[in-house]
Parts: C-alpha cells; sequence; structure tokens
C-alpha cells in the first residue's frame, strides 16, 4: 500500500505492507534510527514519537494508520543549527541519562506531557511517565530533568 | 514482532464500516486504536486476514450531554474521555477509571469503544461501565439495539456483538452528584488491575463492579442489597466476592483474589461514603 507520512517536517513515501509498524518505517523506510525498540510489546516507551502532536508507543501503531499524519522523531527535536530543544538541554544538564537507551523515548514522552500540562508537578511527572522505562538511572535525574523544563 | 499478512480497508463511517466487514466475513477485524488488537497480532495470537480501519471515523468521536444521560462515541480516545468537561461533571468516576488506563501514550490511542468492545475482564472501563449502568449502541446490517451491560459480556474477551456489529455509543447515566471511587491493585506502574473495584454511593443506592474477578466484568450485586437494606460498609463489603469466580494466576490465587474484592469494596464504599 502507497502511503505518505511526514516525519520531522520532511514527507516520506512508500509502498509497504499493512503489517509494516511505525517504528519500522521511521526505521527503515526513513532511515531515522533514534527512535529504538526495546520491549516490542508497548510497555517500556523506547518506541515513544509524537504522531499528529501527541506521544505515541510506534510498536503498537501500524503505519497505514499514520498515513498522512505527522510526525516528530528524537531527530526533529534539535534546531537546524544543532541547538538542543530545552529538553534534550535538560537531560544533559541534570544527568538524565546513563546508557542512553531509553533517552529518545524519555525525551518524546516528556514533551508531551508537558505540552499537555506545562506546570506539572513532580508527581504529576513521575506518573506521566509510567509508559516509560529505564534500566540504569533509577528516574531519579529523569525527573530532575523534565520538572527543570516546567513553567513554575 | 511482525503480524501476520493482512488485507487493510479504511471506512469513512460507521455504514461502510458495518458493509465491508458483512463483505470480508469472519476473518474480517475493526482495528479502532489498535492498543488490544495490534500487540495480539503481533504475538501471533490474533490473525484477522482483513483489518477495517475504523479510527478515522470522525464523527464517532464525541461526548454529548443527553439529559439523563451523557452520551460517548465509541471511537472517543481514552485521553479525551478523561479530560472532557461532561464526563468530569456527570460521570467523574468513568473519567477518573479512564485516567488509570495503561499509560498517557496508550490513553492518546485507544478508545472507549474497543476497550469495551475487546471484553477483556482485567480491564477497567467494562467494569467501570457496568457499575454505572450504562447502555452500548450498536449497529448492524439491519439497524442499532441498545444492550445494557450487565447483558453485553459472555465470556473472556467475547460479548454478544456479533461478527458484522459495531459499537458506536455508550450511554452512561448521569452520577448526579453520587460518591464514588476507583480502587485498582497492581504491583507495577502501568500494569493491568490484579483486582480493581469500581463503586458510587447516592444515600442507600449503591453499585458496586469488579475488574478480573471472573471471565466477565462483574456487578456485586450482594454488596448493592446490602447496602440498600442498611448494612454498615465492613459487612457489605464481605459479600463482595459473592457473585465472582476468579481465576487464579501468577499474580494472584483465588483466594487472595477474593480477599482483595473485600478489602478494595470496603476501601471503595468508605471513599464513596465520605
Ligand atoms: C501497554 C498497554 C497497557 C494497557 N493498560 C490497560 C489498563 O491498565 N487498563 C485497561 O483497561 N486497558 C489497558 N490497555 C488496553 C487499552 O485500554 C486499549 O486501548 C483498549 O483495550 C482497546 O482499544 P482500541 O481502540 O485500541 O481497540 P483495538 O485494539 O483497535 O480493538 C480491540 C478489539 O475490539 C474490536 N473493536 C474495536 N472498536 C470496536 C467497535 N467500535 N465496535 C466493535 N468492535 C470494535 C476490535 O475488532 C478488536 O477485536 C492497555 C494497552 C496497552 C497497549
Ligand atoms: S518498544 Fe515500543 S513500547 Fe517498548
Ligand atoms: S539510561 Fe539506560 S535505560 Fe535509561
Amino acid at each position: 500500500m502507497e502511503i505518505s507520512i511526514t516525519i520531522n517536517g520532511q514527507v516520506v513515501n512508500a509502498d509497504v505492507e499493512p503489517r509494516t509498524l511505525l517504528v519500522q518505517f521511521i526505521r527503515d523506510n526513513a532511515g531515522l534510527t533514534g527512535t529504538n525498540i526495546g520491549c516490542d510489546t508497548s510497555s517500556c516507551g523506547a518506541c515513544s514519537i509524537h504522531l499528529d502532536g501527541e506521544a505515541a508507543k510506534s510498536c503498537t501503531v501500524l503505519a497505514v494508520q499514520a498515513d498522512g499524519g505527522s510526525v516528530t522523531t528524537i531527530e526533529g527535536m534539535a534546531s537546524a543549527d544543532g541547538t538542543l530543544h530545552p529538553m534534550q538541554q535538560a537531560f544533559m544538564d541534570n544527568h538524565g541519562l546513563q546508557c542512553g537507551y531509553c533517552t529518545p523515548g524519555m525525551v518524546m514522552a516528556a514533551t508531551s506531557l508537558l505540552e499537555e500540562n506545562p506546570s506539572a508537578t513532580e508527581e504529576e511527572i513521575r506518573i506521566g511517565l509510567e509508559g516509560n522505562l529505564c534500566r540504569c538511572t533509577g528516574y531519579h535525574n529523569i525527573v530532575q530533568a523534565v520538572m527543570s523544563c516546567t513553567k513554575s | 514482532m511482525i503480524p501476520a499478512a493482512f488485507e487493510y480497508v479504511r471506512a469513512g463511517s460507521a455504514e461502510e464500516a458495518i458493509s465491508l466487514i458483512a463483505e470480508h466475513g469472519d476473518e474480517a477485524k475493526f482495528l479502532a486504536g489498535g492498543h488490544s488488537l495490534v500487540p495480539l497480532m503481533k504475538l501471533r495470537l490474533a490473525q484477522p486476514s482483513v483489518l477495517i480501519d475504523i479510527g478515522r471515523v470522525s464523527d464517532l468521536s464525541y461526548v454529548k450531554d443527553a439529559g439523563d444521560h451523557i452520551a460517548v462515541g465509541a471511537l472517543t480516545r481514552h485521553c479525551d474521555v478523561e479530560n472532557s468537561p461532561i464526563v468530569m461533571e456527570h460521570a467523574p468516576l468513568l473519567a477518573h477509571a479512564t485516567s488509570h488506563v495503561g499509560d498517557p501514550q496508550v490513553r492518546h490511542r485507544g478508545t472507549i469503544g474497543g476497550s469495551l468492545a475487546h471484553a477483556d475482564p482485567a480491564s477497567d472501563l467494562p467494569a467501570t461501565t457496568l457499575a454505572l449502568g450504562a447502555t452500548y449502541v450498536v449497529q448492524g446490517p439491519n439497524g442499532t439495539r441498545e444492550i445494557p451491560a450487565g447483558s453485553f459480556y459472555e465470556g473472556y474477551l467475547t460479548s454478544v456483538l456479533a461478527a458484522d456489529e459495531m459499537l458506536t455509543e455508550i450511554r452512561v447515566p448521569k452520577m448526579n452528584g453520587a460518591g464514588w471511587s476507583f480502587q485498582k491493585f497492581n504491583r507495577r506502574a502501568q500494569d493491568w488491575a490484579i483486582v480493581g473495584v469500581a463503586a458510587w454511593r447516592n444515600g442507600s443506592d449503591a453499585g458496586v463492579a469488579l475488574v478480573n474477578m471472573a471471565s466477565v466484568p462483574v456487578l456485586a450485586t450482594s454488596v448493592g442489597s446490602a447496602i440498600a437494606s442498611g448494612a454498615s460498609i465492613e459487612d457489605a463489603a464481605e459479600q463482595a466476592a459473592a457473585e465472582a469466580d476468579p481465576q487464579a494466576d501468577l499474580n494472584a490465587s483465588v483466594e487472595y483474589r477474593q480477599h482483595l474484592a473485600c478489602v478494595l469494596t470496603r476501601r471503595a464504599l468508605e471513599e464513596a461514603s465520605a
């Protein structure tokens, strides 16, 4: 099936099988490998992207469902001149990552969360990130990073 | 993990979806948000040969104030239900229970209709709508019919929905200021309930339904009758597992589930009566 998805502002057309997952489309068709596959069962959040402006787990969306839609991945967060998105910078400044595997998904989930609730409290951030697992950090510095981006 | 191959068609309206499913027969399935179906297909526990995508039937995504009840379109996403001012005002138990479904990413995609049609007794919304006395509106080739939540569920992942019928609307009676509580017991964030309780109370009227206490969501009618006849919360809650038929699994034995149902029902009634 011929589909067209705008990824980070760029239209990507491809002829895919209906069973193609959005995460495969992003990684294999668009060649953007910043979006990771962790659990592959919609539990870990490593594959989180923004679909039409809202965080979604791209391992659990069919590419055909996103046809005509707009996707943002971690590669689309920094400005063209390389300046990091404030959330990316906050993860760096707060040591919110160790191995980095969960980080793209964390950044996408956290930005979507603050988009909906710009002045989220620490508790709301912890609950709001419950769909994203991190094996390294113990979450504390991730929560600090996200809190530093809230409007208080 | 990739699903087995299937044919994909998109429906623009409920009528089109129903005629497409009639055309494709038993091997076809509706696809709403895909957050129950796609994981099953990836594990190859489901292998429909045709998917009829109803995710773009946008005129079935709404919340309306309909006088004595609120009407929620079947394709309304969880995030739109939990944040709807109408749901928050007139059915706060539903708004709250919906905010406990999975995580934000799941609630951005999953729909209320998909959750109910999937008929998983471990899901939060079948029991919540059952406690609230909701009615489901279903459309088929021969028109629409209304099914009370109490007559909808037949067994594990099965309901009275015929293969060519589509759930289109959920009608939830207004709670009219009743107290309410939703208790969900699980071990890890984001998990399904090991046992859950959805309850409301308005004086001597009370409704209590249980999550994951049988192959279907369970209406704890004994608890309601005990409250109506003036029993204390403690005594009424002792009846919580009377209608249940729980299974043992990795998380809990039958006895533990029965115990949890009573404890959570007591807490729910205390909160709903406060
Ligand atoms: C990680 C994760 C965690 C979750 N946690 C919870 C939780 O804690 N509690 C909970 O309750 N749920 C949970 N869910 C399930 C979630 O609520 C799903 O969104 C919901 O069960 C299915 O809705 P859907 O729109 O995605 O349906 P789909 O997956 O698209 O469809 C599910 C089934 O219903 C049928 N169907 C869908 N819509 C209709 C309709 N209108 N008419 C007739 N048939 C229809 C489909 O054919 C399919 O068989 C979780 C899901 C995930 C992935
Ligand atoms: S890879 Fe998608 S949620 Fe884990
Ligand atoms: S930094 Fe390693 S999984 Fe989160």
